[in-house]
């Protein structure tokens, strides 16, 4: 995709950012997902306005996954915040992956706080890509505009999906619910590229069910902690033997 | 509790184990200058149990559903999650192809079961 290699203004970096995101790949698949969050938000009784605010607060997907079906379940809240956080790790090292593309002489660390905000997967893998394009000081304007075309696709169909579900035929609205466990289950496969990872998941779609059907307190912990170190050992475990 | 406290609970607990326990990484991120080596065994640890909490949440909106989902039988939801897995590993690992064919299998089977 064609970038122009300079902009007159922070303003024109930032709207160039933001039609990047838009006409990127990442447009169709936030779409999707947030369609199908705003169903799981309406489905656990959540308010359309705590979704939006979700998004801009939490902005990652699979913690605002967590988030509404514990919430909605009505899980312990440290239990909920525990299983965010652990979603969350993965956040860390693309944020100090990210920022030496975005400092530069004089930079102000507060320069740097929307851009570390915006961190999520999609804004990621693009700013990876089309930042080392963009002279160092329209960097963050960029980066920014990239993220707030990104965050507001998100919140616009999270509206759509909320609202889709409130007013559609049970079969369709169901249909709108299934999106979010099919999208994520496909992508966390997807996204899985070591064996552990893999392990990891299998283990966790059975073991969730079966805690949950067991009435084992704070099962989603237990499910992250006991398939989690069960598929890092067995990782350890095939490591010594090679 | 009164009123406002009430309507204001659910955006306090958005901030409280929504907002913070996510946000937390990404400042530490940004304050830690230095990385962390993405294939250190702590990282690969904290995937896999991340992974694990992220695939017992899909498998029990799927198997234990709520609210329009519930209405479509167990089965279908079952088998339209396998439809759609199989799809994705058919279709070159297309995450569309696999969402796409899950939908339509579950609305197919939802649509047969229910009429």
């Amino acid at each position: 995709m064609p970038q122009p290699d300079t902009f007159q203004s922070s303003g024109a970096a930032f709207f160039a950012g933001v039609k990047s995101a838009l006409t990127s790949v990442f447009v169709l698949v936030l779409m999707g997902t947030y369609i199908g969050i705003g169903a799981l938000a309406h489905d656990f009784g959540l308010a359309s306005w705590w979704l939006a605010l979700s998004s801009m607060l939490v902005w990652a997907a699979p913690a605002q996954v967590i988030l509404i079906s514990a919430i909605g379940a009505g899980a312990p809240l440290f239990e909920v915040a525990l299983a965010v956080t652990l979603s969350a790790i993965r956040l860390f090292p693309m944020v100090v992956a990210l920022l030496p593309l975005l400092r530069g002489k004089g930079t102000r660390l507060r320069d740097l706080l929307l851009p570390t905000h915006f961190t999520s997967v999609s804004m990621w893998v693009e700013s990876l890509r089309l930042l080392p394009t963009i002279p160092p000081q329209w960097r963050i304007a960029f980066c920014n505009g990239l993220s707030v075309g990104y965050m507001g696709t998100a919140v616009v169909f999270g509206f759509v999906g909320y609202y889709l579900a409130a007013g559609l035929p049970p079969l369709l609205a169901g249909t709108l619910l299934f999106l979010t466990p099919m999208s994520f289950l496909i992508s966390t496969a997807r996204n899985a590229h070591m064996m552990v990872d893999r392990l990891a998941l299998v283990l966790g779609l059975v073991l969730g069910p079966v805690l949950t059907a067991m009435q084992v307190q704070l099962d989603l912990l237990w499910t992250g902690v006991v398939g989690g170190t069960l598929a890092y050992a067995v990782h350890r475990l095939r490591e010594a033997a090679a | 509790m009164n009123a406002v406290v009430a309507e204001l609970w659910p955006y306090l607990v958005l901030l409280l184990v929504g907002f913070l326990p996510n946000e937390i990484w990404r400042l530490l991120g940004l304050v830690l200058a230095r990385g962390i080596d993405e294939e250190s065994e702590i990282v690969v640890w904290s995937r896999a149990v991340a992974t694990a909490i992220l695939a017992g949440v899909i498998a029990k909106l799927i198997l234990f559903s709520s609210g329009a989902l519930a209405s479509i039988p167990l089965p279908v939801r079952v088998g339209a999650a396998v439809c759609g897995f199989l799809a994705y590993l058919a279709m070159r690992r297309s995450v569309f192809a696999g969402v796409i064919v899950g939908e339509a299998s579950l609305l197919l089977g939802g649509f047969l079961f229910t009429h």
